[in-house]
């Protein structure tokens, strides 16, 4: 019998019920993206029959740190750009849980970059979502790693100097199996893209365009937007590396000019996901983990009948 | 020349087997009935540069490394560079050989591999070899191991000249050769063994040095065992089955052998991009209800630091290893320092309240390492098991009965599907995991997955379900009830019975010796002979930093009318841990340090309190520095 009852039981959800009773109200400024996401995300559950207790979403620091303050489930509001660490290591203790990770793109592609393209490359199965609204918001509006080149602010006063990241592209090198961008101001893409994401077993990396009025009002709304697996002008096959590779990469660039498409990516279904990969090798177990702690049946070894007669 | 113990001492280059042959070497012997123990000397590098690691034997018992040492097997560094003129490295190949002339006893033995090394190429040799009444063995082991087998065997024809001279039978090593050894190996390592043994009866004068080796018995079977082997092994007999890490010496050892036995048991080990990652994963692991650890030496654990304040936030149960060398920054990796003892008690912005265990051997750290995980998971706090290169690496004898434990996977402080059904929620449903007011102040937690038990885990100050909260009153409750937790656990420590450090000398004496860690068995052979030579000195070896045993401590040193403190840094941080803690005696307490890289021999320890307190004089060299007590 699981002592984990949340995840074995199939019970029906309301998408009310990833609203919390208490402090429901964001704290988001009017017209914030994160809204978005936060409603997709509440969608996606509902549609997926996912329980709040089964979900493990964890955060970082900043506006999109907030998201698992008013989305109810088991949240972790880690610290800045560690989301990820604390979210792959919670699947690999107990598999059965939804592991959803989020952060802003400062949290992920800038100080987290490094477990961004390690999360990835590993092939995790679990969700990342990416607040990309190419801004330091919650400090009030410093150029972040996914500002266009040129963008000016009190700590760049002369206009930034760097070329942004290129996360679709960074996503696909460094090893995601999933790939998309979403946009707030697209609700029922995004809840689509989170579902797809969220039943996808590996990676699932979202890039979602999330607006900041108050501190990025150079950037557009991201209005109009194309979706290019429904445009004609987007031909690509998205289960194709190199074809996915380009789209990307048109994509990153004409976003700065005023161009904002959006849509699945890639997509690699053949690849394990790191469970699977480690169970492979013999290093995971077939049971989770987090269920021997409460199997009172469990027989433990100990180090006395195990590993010490190599020392005598 | 001390006859009634062997010090041996192998030397070569790194990449020579040195690591492997003393081990095997040691571990003959304890089978033989003696006890043994090892000290470490080595570079960081792959290849080449000189290595030694020194076994003491014994037929009584023995904590630490002796004082020099007596006998010198030298094989040649097959890595060495070639030095340009004026090469600040010098000549690397005859190292093994003149690096270890200075510390060998009078009337000590020398064997060198004399196919490989040139004693020319060493000042004044002979004349130092008669001033000191060495015996040298200049034998080719290089040929007689490459007739019999392979050039790498001639650690073995090493040790069968050991054998020959020391009078150690020949069974003794066989035996243990041939069940470490596959067959087709053990063949001609035998026949190098013969041969090498031969021709030191046959040409040469065996009995030539007054050296034999003791015999002994033991009342129990043993095990030979370092530091690193026992906090892996109290870390997977209290049920740790999860451990996340990146290599760093000396921590990498003790990742080592956790990632080789977790499989085993089903656990999972892993390796990730740096050390953020891995404190990170042992707190999201912990977090979904799995015992778990990580670990590192200074540099990588001063990455772990936000992750470590995260885990107190969030009374997330963490047990963090750290294994000190020699700081600051890259420091010397492969030498040994205690220089870290601040750093992971403070680390981490705020108010840090963790348990720091310091454990001084292979059984306090197995001990001590399953007290850390009990702690951390009954009162949901990081523990700390901070140890240093010196202890370990150095292997020494433990009777087996030690391990002879039961498991104890026990999550500690949880709470139950069944349970939650009748805790008390907030209105939104979340579960009051933060709560004030309960038993010991430490609120039963949740595990995600769990019916009826969602909450909000974060970083920032909150509420007892979890909600950000930057309420005043509810931020001098929170904080009041993370921070008694110390008192609760020093209560707990205390009350397993009395004097819960380690305690040695005559109760009634005039003089302390106050150390802590790593530093406690050679401190303990300096009181010995101390005592023997008509002082009145005892010892308190602490292991316990935090919460800190002001009631033990302070008896101790009142006791006394003057406490020599004993640690590996320049700073004397215990010594200004002790002062902070109990708030005074700092007329009372002077300090012996030695940061030189290479930890104290019981004679540095007995100069330094003969010459600093009973003489009131100057130390000669500057291996150790003496500081005076305040106003002295």
């Amino acid at each position: 019998m699981s002592a984990f009852s949340a995840i074995s039981e199939d019970i029906e959800h309301d998408r009310n019920e990833y609203t919390p009773g208490v402090e429901p109200q964001p704290t988001w400024c009017p017209g914030c993206g994160d809204f978005g996401v936060l409603k997709a995300l509440k969608g996606a559950a509902a549609e997926l029959g996912l329980s709040p207790e089964e979900m493990l979403v964890c955060t970082g620091i900043g506006c999109s740190g907030k998201l698992n303050s008013y989305f109810e489930s088991y949240g972790f509001h880690t610290i800045h750009g560690r989301s990820l660490p604390i979210a792959r290591a919670a699947k690999l203790a107990n598999p059965g849980l939804t592991v959803v990770a989020a952060g802003g793109d400062g949290d992920g592609y800038g100080i987290g970059g490094n477990h961004f393209s390690h999360s990835a490359r590993e092939n995790h199965d679990m969700t990342y979502i990416v607040f990309n609204n190419e801004i330091f918001g919650l400090t009030k509006g410093q150029t972040s790693p996914t500002s266009p080149k040129g963008h000016k602010s009190k700590t760049q006063p002369h206009g930034s100097a760097k070329d942004p990241i290129r996360p679709l592209s960074q996503s696909l090198t460094a090893g995601a199996s999933y790939i998309a961008r979403t946009a707030a101001v697209n609700p029922n893409q995004a809840k689509d893209i989170i579902v797809e994401a969220i039943e996808h077993d590996g990676f699932s990396h979202i890039d979602f365009l999330t607006q900041c009025p108050t501190w990025n009002k150079d950037a557009k709304q991201y209005v109009p937007y194309i979706d290019i697996n429904d445009s004609e002008d987007y031909e690509f096959d998205r289960t194709n590396r190199a074809e996915a590779s380009e789209m990307m990469y048109e994509t990153e660039t004409v976003l700065h000019e005023g161009t904002v498409l959006t849509g699945r990516y890639y997509v690699d279904e053949e690849r394990p996901s790191y469970g699977q990969e480690k169970r492979a090798i013999g290093e995971m177990p077939e049971e989770p983990l987090a269920e021997r702690y409460f199997d009172d049946d469990h027989e433990w070894d100990r180090v006395y009948d195990t590993f010490l007669d190599r020392h005598k | 020349m001390t006859t009634d113990e062997l010090i041996w001492r192998i030397a070569g280059g790194s990449g020579d087997g040195i690591a492997s042959t003393s081990q095997n070497f040691a571990k003959a012997l304890m089978r033989s009935g003696l006890d043994v123990f090892t000290h470490r000397h080595y570079p960081s590098r792959i290849r080449g540069g000189h290595t030694y690691t020194e076994v003491r034997v014994s037929a009584d018992p023995i904590r630490s490394r002796g004082d020099g040492y007596n006998f010198l097997l030298a094989l040649g560094d097959s890595f060495a560079r070639n030095p340009q003129e004026n090469a600040y490295y010098g000549n690397e190949e005859v190292k093994p050989l003149s690096e270890n002339l200075d510390d060998l006893d009078d009337g000590g033995v020398i064997v060198y591999d004399s196919g490989l090394l040139d004693t020319d190429d060493i000042p004044d040799f002979d004349q130092r070899v008669e001033e000191h009444g060495w015996h040298v063995y200049d034998i080719d082991l290089r040929t007689i191991a490459r007739e019999h087998g392979r050039e790498v065997m001639r650690n073995t024809a090493g040790v069968a000249v050991t054998c020959a001279i020391a009078g150690i039978e020949p069974e003794v090593i066989k035996s243990l050769m041939d069940d470490t050894m596959p067959e087709k190996v053990f063949e001609p390592n035998m026949s190098v063994f013969d041969d090498a043994y031969g021709v030191v009866t046959e040409e040469y004068d065996a009995d030539a040095p007054d050296i034999s080796i003791p015999s002994g018995s033991h009342d129990e079977e043993q095990v030979l065992i370092s530091g690193s082997d026992a906090i892996a092994y109290g870390a997977l007999d209290e049920g740790c089955r999860f451990i996340a890490g990146y290599p760093m010496t000396p921590w990498t050892e003790v990742f080592t052998i956790m990632s080789q036995n977790l499989p085993e048991v089903g656990g999972i080990s892993e390796q990730v991009e740096d050390e953020i990652a891995a404190a990170a994963l042992a707190i999201g692991a912990s977090h979904a209800g799995v015992k778990a650890m990580s670990g590192s030496s200074g540099g990588g654990f001063a990455l772990m630091s936000e992750p470590l304040g995260l885990a107190e936030m969030t009374e997330t149960p963490v047990v963090l290893i750290e294994a000190m060398r020699a700081g600051p920054s890259t420091g010397m990796p492969t030498k040994t320092e205690q220089g870290d003892l601040e750093h992971v008690l403070y680390t981490s912005q705020g108010d840090s309240h963790r348990v720091v265990f310091a454990p001084a051997d292979a059984e306090e750290a197995y001990r001590q390492t399953r007290r850390a995980f009990q702690i951390a998971y009954e009162y949901q706090i990081p523990s700390i098991v901070l140890y240093d290169q010196k202890n370990g690496g150095e292997l020494q004898n433990v009777p087996a009965s030690v391990f002879d434990e039961a498991p104890n996977p026990d999550l500690g402080s949880v709470i139950t599907e069944a349970e939650l059904a009748d805790a008390p929620h907030d209105p939104s449903g979340k579960y009051n995991r933060f709560q004030h007011g309960v038993e010991d102040n430490v609120s039963p937690r949740s595990i995600p997955g769990q019916e009826g038990g969602r909450y909000l885990a974060t970083g920032n100050e909150h509420m007892p379900a979890g909600h950000i909260s930057e309420s005043p009153d509810n931020r001098v409750n929170q904080v009041n009830r993370r921070m008694s937790k110390m008192e609760t656990i020093r209560a707990e420590l205390d009350a397993d019975g009395g004097q819960r450090n380690f305690h040695h000398g005559p109760a009634d004496a005039d003089y302390g010796i106050l150390t802590f860690g790593s530093q406690q068995g050679t401190a303990v052979e300096a009181v010995d002979r101390l005592n023997d030579e008509g002082e009145s000195v005892k010892l308190l070896g602490v292991s316990e930093l935090a919460p800190y045993p002001v009631e033990e401590v302070t008896g101790f040193i009142e006791s006394v009318n003057e406490v020599l403190v004993v640690e590996m840094n320049a700073s004397a941080q215990f010594r200004g841990l002790t002062q902070k803690e109990l708030g005074r005696f700092g007329d009372k307490l002077s300090s012996l340090l030695k940061y030189n890289g290479n930890p104290f021999e019981p004679a540095e320890i007995v100069e330094g309190f003969v010459t600093s307190i009973v003489e009131d004089g100057r130390l000669p060299g500057h291996e150790t520095k003496f500081v005076p007590a305040a106003g002295d």
